[in-house]
């Protein structure tokens, strides 16, 4: 037994010297905490960073925006310096006096995002945030098994379909599309509002297969379902590897949204986040991630390279009608939490 | 005199476990009655109140269907697991080890990746399906059911019901059997008047070890159930996770550490010396 | 009679076709040449090589290792010290601390690993590598504890007093006597909390943080957006490893013979049941 153990001992100290030898050889002496989402960046970017500038990325991912909230805010101990929120966490954040004013001084390749994406409406004077991805809310259908292109946000009730739907685990697009089915606005705080979208989704529950996060994708790609709530990148990443697949944004209109990129106020190291966001809007970089993750850039040099197809192709790049029919997500302030309740309620029952 | 300097060496642990275990847990209950702990605290019974709301009793529902889950998964766990432990305990003693440790095995392969696998096999594309398919028979869709998620905890604690009902059976004293058949006892009755009751303690505590995992898990129901079929384990994760509502999220842990109290109290009277043997350990 | 043994050996084979299928499956899987895995695409080593340089899965594979023989090994200082010191207390005080260490055991995984978190805000603690280790230590002391708690019960209570009558300071009469025969409990222990350690989720989930996972918690991050085939790979080694250190801890216990029961055994089926 004795000598089991002291083997094993010996094996696991070697192991660990061996890891720990292969991991820290890039370690200098600086580490920048990047807190981005899954799959939201193409594999190698941050090594090539580290490669360049001798910093070393610690990288972690979250799910939904509300779970990286809760993280950096709830626990008061969090120690990410860049994160990755979409528009109305931005909008929150500022508000909330989280986040650091960039020095753009230090982001040069600023001047390569367009600028039909900076100064929006969650952060007027843009001095908060990066513009990283953009795309709308839309739904994939199999086109083998839907005859007709679905128009309206109602093919997600049709009993047709019982079994066979996916919906986002996510309580802002969720009910927002469920609003905005109903004919309200997407950022509706009205008690009725609610109380309708919750009717409506309650009605739902018993057609969908299940309540997803990314692991959607490949559900779709692999056929496990008919129709899915996705976001457009994600869309354009499915259908590109299962040719059955479509995307369409209903008429009653949908969700546009700008993931941006920013830098947490308690951030130590300020100056090499600059440096980051910087690098991740460089042209090269930012071609390599919109390639991996295939969302629409707001970089005008990688979207001048797109090939024509590419940049005709409404799910990536939709039209003005599409764009007049969008709304983008607001903070609701006090009222999340009414917003949350109803979906844990709508998750629970 | 010695013994009380001996006794001193304990005094790393307890205060350790003062700040680790003991006082955590306080925060849980002081938490549980805070509007929004984070933010200093206010008193209140909200969470509580909005938990145990009859009028809209989607919280309960919730608990009862964790309980159900776990109640039917542990009672299949016992079904199958019992004839198991009886089968490998009458095997020769070198065999037995060897057929035990294989039991044991899966166990120490990564939780999540078992679990995760079930996925592959049960999807509608998955292995069983396209299985089913090749020799024409329906196709067979439990995923994202009540249904995926029973087996997925009977498939991950059916050991722990197996494995303390073995210990128990093992150490049955062969003279005893033997006594009642030279009796004149048949095999069923000897099952049923001294075998069986000798083993309950193995019982109780394979019930314990199955519950109360299958009553708390998030992983399970949100790999296999797909979010369909929250239990309280998913809820507490969420508020813990997503929504940042701590003061909801501890509510619920009380209720949840209460009610395995409960459930241990009552299985715990079936179990004999529980820091002796095997059992616990 | 006959036929009820042929009955037992069908339910016997259908259990373990049961219990090894997905673990079949995750092998069989890791030889795929294709990614996806609805598809198969005939035979490939190529996720073995993959997997050694993969720097994602290595460091979890690092943060795992080391948090689990870190931990284990704190435990079982201040366990084993606890489990002396508790043993010669009063009876009353020995019940309040062993109620304490009994109490992760009661607890469910998910209470234990929310209340952590709480204490570990509340102090202002980083999450991440340091709270991750903090937590392990917890859960693991009662398991070293409750190892070593019954070699101290069979002990000789006069074979210690005796060695101090016979001069030796209490520290050399506890190494040189009662050391050596509670050692089987603290291995034991041992080999108890790095199971446990390795094989944890629940807790490390809500008290890590930092970009620090072990290999449960990028498993699971992974499994809600397809596994990548390097971590079948891995797997596959793992059950090897797992299969021929169990084979050989058995095989080693049975030839010492004394012991017929099997400690191992049941060692290893309280510590999967986190």
């Amino acid at each position: 037994m004795k000598k089991v153990l002291s083997l094993l001992l010996v094996f696991a100290t070697l192991l660990t010297l061996a890891l720990s030898g292969c991991t820290d050889a890039s370690n200098k002496n600086k580490t920048l905490y990047v807190y981005n989402w899954g799959d939201y960046i193409a594999e190698g970017v941050t090594d090539k960073f580290t490669e360049e500038t001798g910093i070393k990325v610690v990288y972690d991912t979250y799910e939904q925006n509300e779970d990286m909230y809760t993280k950096i805010t709830a626990g008061g101990s969090s120690s990410y310096d860049v994160i990755f929120p979409s528009d109305y966490i931005i909008e929150k954040l500022i508000r909330e006096n989280l986040l650091a004013e960039i020095d753009y001084k230090n982001v040069p390749n600023m001047s390569l995002i367009d600028a039909k994406y900076k100064n929006l409406a969650f952060d007027p004077d843009n001095k908060y945030s990066v513009p990283y991805m953009w795309g709308t809310v839309g739904i994939v259908y199999d086109t083998t098994r839907v005859s007709e292109e679905p128009t309206s946000w109602g093919v997600l009730w049709d009993e047709q379909y019982k079994g066979e739907i996916l919906m986002w685990d996510s309580v802002r697009d969720s009910i927002g599309l469920t609003l905005k089915y109903l004919g309200y606005s997407m950022n509706d705080h009205s008690d009725a509002a609610l109380a309708a979208a919750k009717a409506k989704l309650l009605e739902q529950k018993p057609l969908v297969l299940s309540y997803a996060g990314d692991q959607m994708k490949d559900m779709m790609i692999a056929g496990e379902a008919i129709i899915a709530v996705m976001y457009s990148g994600d869309a354009a990443f499915v259908m590109e590897r299962n040719e059955n697949l479509s995307y369409v944004i209903p008429d009653e209109g949908s969700n546009i949204w700008f993931d941006n990129m920013c830098i947490l106020k308690s951030s130590k190291n300020k100056d090499l986040a600059e440096q980051f966001i910087n690098f991740m809007c460089r042209t090269d970089i930012a071609a390599t991630n919109r390639d991996y993750i295939c969302y629409s850039t707001p970089q005008i040099e990688v979207y001048n390279a797109l090939d024509e197809e590419t940049k005709s192709d409404i799910t990536q790049y939709p039209d003005d009608s599409i764009y007049a029919r969008c709304e983008v997500y607001e903070d609701l302030g006090e009222y999340t939490q009414v917003y949350d309740d109803l979906w844990t309620q709508i998750l629970a029952s | 005199m010695r013994k009380r300097r001996t006794s001193l060496l304990a005094l790393p642990f307890t205060i350790y476990a003062l700040i680790f275990i003991a006082a955590p847990l306080l925060l849980i209950v002081v938490y549980s009655f805070c509007v929004s702990p984070q933010n200093g605290v206010t008193l209140t019974l909200e969470h509580y109140k909005k938990f145990f709301d009859f009028s809209n009793p989607v919280y309960l529902q919730v608990l009862w269907r964790s309980i159900y889950i776990a109640v039917i998964s542990t009672a299949i766990c016992l079904l199958l697991g019992y004839p198991m432990a009886y089968i490998l305990s009458k095997l020769r003693p070198g065999l037995r080890q060897v057929l035990s440790v294989l039991f044991v095995l899966p166990m120490w392969m990564n939780f999540l990746l078992r679990t995760y696998s079930w996925m592959s096999l049960l999807e509608k594309t998955g292995l069983i399906n396209s299985f089913l398919e090749a020799i024409n028979l329906p196709a067979f869709n439990i995923m994202y059911t009540q249904w995926a998620i029973v087996l997925g905890n009977v498939y991950n604690f059916l050991p722990f019901m197996i494995l303390p009902i073995y210990n128990v059976l093992i150490k049955i004293d062969q003279s005893v059997i033997e006594a009642a058949q030279d009796l004149g006892a048949d095999s069923m009755k000897v099952f049923g008047r001294v075998i069986l009751p000798l083993s309950l303690g193995g019982v109780a505590s394979g019930i314990s070890m199955t519950f109360m995992p299958a009553v708390t898990t998030f992983v399970i129901s949100k790999l296999l159930g797909g979010g369909q079929n929250a239990l309280i384990g998913d809820l507490i994760e969420k508020q813990f996770k997503t929504t940042g509502n701590w003061g909801f999220g501890s509510a619920m842990s009380v209720i949840i550490m209460v009610l395995i109290l409960l459930a241990m109290n009552f299985t715990s009277s079936y179990e004999k010396d529980r820091e002796e043997g095997g059992q616990l350990l | 009679m006959k036929f009820f043994k042929r009955l037992s050996y069908v339910y016997s084979v259908l259990i373990f076709l049961f219990l090894y299928a997905p673990i079949v499956v995750l092998i069989v899987y890791s030889f795929n040449s294709e990614k996806s895995r609805a598809k198969w695409g005939g035979l490939t080593l190529d996720w073995y090589r993959a997997l050694f340089s993969n720097s994602e899965i290595m460091r979890a594979l690092s943060t795992t290792v080391t948090i689990a023989l870190l931990s284990s090994v704190i435990a079982v200082v201040i366990g084993t010290m606890a489990a002396v010191g508790i043993y010669n207390m009063r009876r009353r005080s020995k019940m309040a601390v062993m109620s304490l260490a009994y109490l992760p055991m009661l607890n469910a995984d998910i209470v234990t690993g929310v209340s952590l978190l709480l204490i570990f805000s509340a102090l202002g603690l980083r999450l991440g590598y340091f709270t991750l280790l903090l937590a392990h230590v917890t859960f693991n002391i009662p398991y070293v504890i409750l190892s070593v708690m019954p070699k101290l019960k069979q002990l000789d209570p006069n074979l210690y007093e005796a060695a101090q009558d016979l001069g030796a300071p209490p520290a050399t009469a506890f190494f040189r006597v009662v050391m050596p025969e509670i050692s089987p409990g603290i291995v034991t222990g041992f080999l108890l909390a790095f199971t446990m350690s390795i094989d944890d989720f629940v807790i490390s989930f809500f008290t890590t943080g930092s970009g620090v996972s072990t290999l449960s918690i990028m498993i699971y991050s992974m499994a809600r957006r397809g596994i990548k085939p390097e971590i079948n790979a891995l797997s596959a080694i793992m059950f090897i490893v797992v299969l021929s250190l169990l084979l050989i801890i058995n095989l080693r216990s049975a030839n010492d013979a004394k012991r017929s029961d099997s400690r191992p055994v049941s060692a290893g089926a309280r510590a999967s049941s986190r």
